[in-house]
C-alpha cells in the first residue's frame, strides 16, 4: 500500500509525491484490469437482468428478475447447480486428501536436493494441453476397454464408466497441482525449530502434525482449495468428455448462450457468487495473503 | 523481581536428590565430513548452571540438540539422571529447551503456547490453566496470555519461551543463546533475571552462549568449546584466572600472550604465558620492581578511552605487545590523550603470570 509518511525532499516529483508515483506506475495495469476483467463481469451481470424476445430472438433490454426466477424454480437447473457444487466440493476434498500428504512428503521427507525435481514433476502436467489430459482420462476410464477396466477386470470389477465419479476423478487429477504447490510452499516455510519445539514439549509425530503443522499451513490449504473449488465450479469440458449424460453448471451456460444469452448470463453469475461467498468466508483465515 | 514459583520448587524437592543430572560420555557427532562434536565428556550436577561457551561453529548447539534428542550422536552416550537416554526420542526426555529463535507457535496465543506441553501430557484443564498462569506470572507476563506471539517484543517472546519450557517442570532446561537477539540493556537485565529464576526453581540449566561476559557472570561452571572439543571446564574464576590453553586465554577476556622467546627473556620462564590486562599497572617513565613484582619497559602505541576505564596498548622493548586496563578514577581524557608515544613501565605481580601451554 501507498504510505502517506512524509519523506525528506529528494528532488523529483515522484519522490515528493509517492502517491502520484504509485498511480503512474499502476495506471496501465489497473486500466486493463478494470476494463477487461471487471468490465466483462459487469456486462455479464447486466445481461443477466435482460430477456430475449420469444419470437424474434432479439435482446430485450429491460430490467427483469425472470432469469433468476427460472434458475431457482426449475428442478433440473437446481439439481445441476447442486450437483456441480457437490462435484466441486468432492474434488476439493480429494485434492486436500491427496495433495497435503504429497506436499508434506516433498517438503519434509524427501531429501532437499530432490525437491526441485519433485516440484518440476508436479508442474509437468500443467504444461500439457488440457484436452489431451481429459481425453487421456477418457481412455483410462472407458468402460470395458479402458485401462482402468483392464486393471480391475481380474478382480471382477469394471471402470465406474462415464458419469459423476469420472468427472470427479478427472477434475481431481487436473487441479491437484494447484493444491500441492501452495501447500508445499507452506510446508517449506514451517521452521524446523517449530517441530523440534513440539517434540521437546512431549508431542509425538502425529500430534505435532495435527496441532502445529496443519494449523500453520491451513491458510495455504485454503488457498489451494480456492483454486480447485473455483476451477471445478466453472468447468464444463470435462463433463462433456468423461461425464456421459451428466451435465454441470457450465454445460447449461454453454447450451444457452447462443439462444438465450441473458439466461446463460444469469446461470453463469451463480458460480461467481458462490466463489465470492467462499472467498468472503475464508478471508478471515488469512489465506488470501498466501495466494 | 521474580514472583514466587512454588509449583516448580515443589517438584524439584519431591524428586529427591540426584547428584548428576546429565552425563555425556565420549560424545561425538559427524555431519558428513564435518566433525561437529568430538570426544566430549561432561558431568552436569543437579541444580547447576552450566554454560557452554565458544565461538560460532564450535559445536555448542549440536551438544545441546543431542541432549534434547533432536540429533543422534554418531557415538557416545547421554545419561539423564543416571538413565541412558541415547536412544530415547525427544518427546520422552525429561528435558525442555528454550530455542534461539524462541520457536513459539504463531497460531496459538501466549497462554496456549505455555499450556501446550501440559495439554500434550493430558494434564487436566484446570491444573493446566493454573500452572500456565503461574509460569507466566513467574516471567512477569501474566497480562499477556491472550496475545499472539507476533504482538510481543523480542524480550517478551523470550520470556514466553522460558515460561513454556518451565511450566513442564523439567529436570533440565536447555537454553541456546536465549539472549542473543536482545539489545544490550535488555540482555543484561535478563541475565540477572534468568540467574535468579534458576536459583529459585533449582532446575539444572545448560546455557549456550558465545558471549564470554555473559558466561562469566551467570554460570556456576563454564565449559569452553573449541572446534567441537571441550578446551577447559571450570568455575568462572578458574576459567578466567587460570586458562589452560592459549585458546581459552584468548577467548575468555583479553589474552595478552607472551610467546616463548619473550617469556624467556622477560620472565625467565619456559613456555607460553599470559597476564590479564587489569592486573597490569602503567607507570610513566622508568620504575623498578619491588618484591614479587615484574617490570617491563615499553612505549604506549595507543590509548583507548572506554568510559569507566582506559585501555593502553603497549609495545614492549622485549618484543611483545600487551594491553593494560586502568580505572579512570583520577585521569582526565586530555591527560590520557597526551600519553600516546610516551615511554612507560608496566608492572604486575608475578603471581598473575599464567602458564597457558
Ligand atoms: N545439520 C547440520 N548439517 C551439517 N552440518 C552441521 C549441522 N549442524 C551443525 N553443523 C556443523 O557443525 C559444526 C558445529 O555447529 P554448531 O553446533 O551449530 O555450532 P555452534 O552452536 O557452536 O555455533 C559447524 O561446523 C556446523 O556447520
Ligand atoms: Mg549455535
Amino acid at each position: 500500500m501507498a504510505t502517506t509518511t512524509a519523506s525528506p525532499p529528494k528532488g523529483g516529483f515522484g519522490y515528493r509525491h509517492p502517491r502520484a508515483r504509485l498511480a503512474a506506475l499502476l495506471a496501465a495495469p489497473m486500466a486493463w484490469l478494470v476494463v477487461v476483467y471487471l468490465g466483462s463481469l459487469a456486462a455479464l451481470f447486466l445481461t443477466a437482468f435482460w430477456t430475449v424476445d420469444g419470437f424474434t430472438g432479439a435482446l430485450v433490454r429491460t430490467f427483469t428478475l425472470e432469469n433468476f426466477v427460472d434458475v431457482f424454480t426449475t428442478p433440473a437447473y437446481l439439481q445441476t447447480m447442486l450437483r456441480t457444487l457437490g462435484i466441486a466440493i468432492s474434488v476439493t476434498l480429494l485434492c486436500l486428501l491427496i495433495g497435503v500428504p504429497v506436499a508434506f512428503f516433498m517438503a519434509r521427507v524427501a531429501r532437499p536436493r530432490w525437491q526441485p525435481l519433485l516440484v518440476a514433476l508436479i508442474l509437468t502436467p500443467l504444461w500439457a494441453s488440457y484436452l489431451v489430459k481429459v481425453y487421456a482420462w477418457r481412455a483410462m476410464l472407458s468402460p470395458e476397454q479402458g485401462v482402468l477396466a483392464w486393471f480391475l477386470a481380474p478382480l471382477g470389477l469394471d471402470s465406474p464408466g462415464f458419469g459423476e465419479l469420472s468427472i470427479i476423478v478427472t477434475l481431481t487429477y487436473l487441479w491437484l497441482p494447484y493444491m500441492i504447490l501452495p501447500v508445499y510452499a507452506g510446508f517449506t516455510r514451517v521452521p524446523n525449530s517449530m517441530l523440534d519445539a513440539s517434540a521437546d514439549l512431549g508431542a509425538k509425530g502425529w500430534r505435532t502434525f495435527r496441532s502445529v503443522i496443519v494449523p500453520i499451513i491451513f491458510p495455504t490449504m485454503v488457498a489451494g482449495s480456492i483454486f480447485t473449488f473455483s476451477l471445478s465450479l466453472g468447468d464444463y469440458i470435462t463433463a462433456q468428455i468423461v461425464g456421459g449424460k451428466v451435465i454441470m453448471l457450465g454445460n447449461v451456460v454453454q447450451q444457452n448462450y447462443v439462444t438465450n444469452l441473458p439466461f446463460a448470463a444469469a446461470f453463469a453469475t451463480i458460480p461467481v457468487i458462490i466463489v465470492l461467498l467462499y472467498l468472503a468466508a475464508v478471508r478471515r483465515t488469512g489465506a488470501l495473503d498466501n495466494l | 523481581m521474580l514472583a514466587p514459583f512454588s509449583g516448580v520448587l515443589r517438584t524439584v524437592s519431591e524428586r529427591g536428590h540426584v547428584s548428576t543430572a546429565i552425563r555425556l560420555t565420549n560424545l561425538r557427532k559427524e555431519f558428513g565430513d564435518v566433525v561437529a562434536v568430538d570426544s566430549v565428556d561432561l558431568d552436569v550436577a543437579d541444580g547447576e548452571f552450566l554454560t557452554l561457551l565458544g565461538p560460532s561453529g564450535s559445536g555448542k548447539t549440536t551438544v545441546l540438540r543431542m541432549i534434547a534428542g533432536f540429533e543422534q550422536p554418531t557415538s557416545g552416550t547421554i545419561e539423564l539422571a543416571g538413565v541412558d537416554v541415547t536412544q530415547v526420542p525427544p518427546y520422552s526426555r525429561d528435558v525442555n529447551t528454550v530455542f534461539q529463535d524462541y520457536a513459539l507457535f504463531p497460531h496459538m496465543d501466549v497462554l496456549s503456547n505455555v499450556e501446550y506441553g501440559l495439554k500434550v501430557k493430558k494434564v487436566s484443564k484446570a491444573e493446566r490453566r493454573q500452572r500456565a498462569e503461574e509460569a507466566l506470572a513467574a516471567v512477569r507476563l501474566e497480562d499477556y496470555g491472550a496475545r499472539k506471539p507476533s504482538q510481543l517484543s523480542g524480550g517478551q517472546r523470550q520470556r514466553v519461551a522460558l515460561a513454556r519450557a518451565l511450566v513442564n517442570r523439567p529436570r533440565v532446561l536447555l537454553l541456546d543463546e536465549p539472549l542473543g537477539a536482545l539489545d544490550l540493556k535488555l540482555r543484561e537485565q535478563m541475565q540477572v533475571e534468568l540467574k535468579e529464576l534458576q536459583r529459585a526453581v533449582g532446575i539444572t540449566f545448560v546455557f549456550v552462549t558465545h558471549d564470554q561476559e555473559e558466561a562469566l557472570t551467570m554460570s556456576d561452571r563454564i565449559a569452553v568449546f573449541d572446534a567441537g572439543r571441550i578446551a577447559q571446564i571450570g568455575t568462572p574464576v578458574e576459567i578466567y584466572e587460570h586458562p589452560k590453553t592459549p585458546f581459552v586465554a584468548g577467548f575468555v577476556g583479553v589474552s595478552n600472550l607472551l610467546e616463548a622467546g619473550v617469556a624467556a627473556s622477560l620472565l625467565g620462564r619456559e613456555g607460553l604465558w599470559s597476564v590479564r590486562p587489569e592486573k597490569i599497572r602503567v607507570l610513566l617513565g622508568t620504575a623498578s620492581p619491588e618484591g614479587s613484582e615484574r617490570a617491563a619497559a615499553g612505549v604506549i602505541r595507543e590509548v583507548v578511552y572506554v568510559g569507566m576505564s582506559t585501555r593502553f596498548i603497549v609495545d614492549l622493548d622485549a618484543g611483545a605487545t600487551l594491553i593494560a586496563v586502568q580505572q579512570n578514577s583520577h585521569a582526565t581524557s586530555s591527560e590520557l590523550g597526551a600519553m600516546r608515544g610516551q615511554r612507560v613501565t608496566l608492572m604486575w605481580n608475578t603471581e598473575h603470570e599464567i602458564p597457558v601451554g
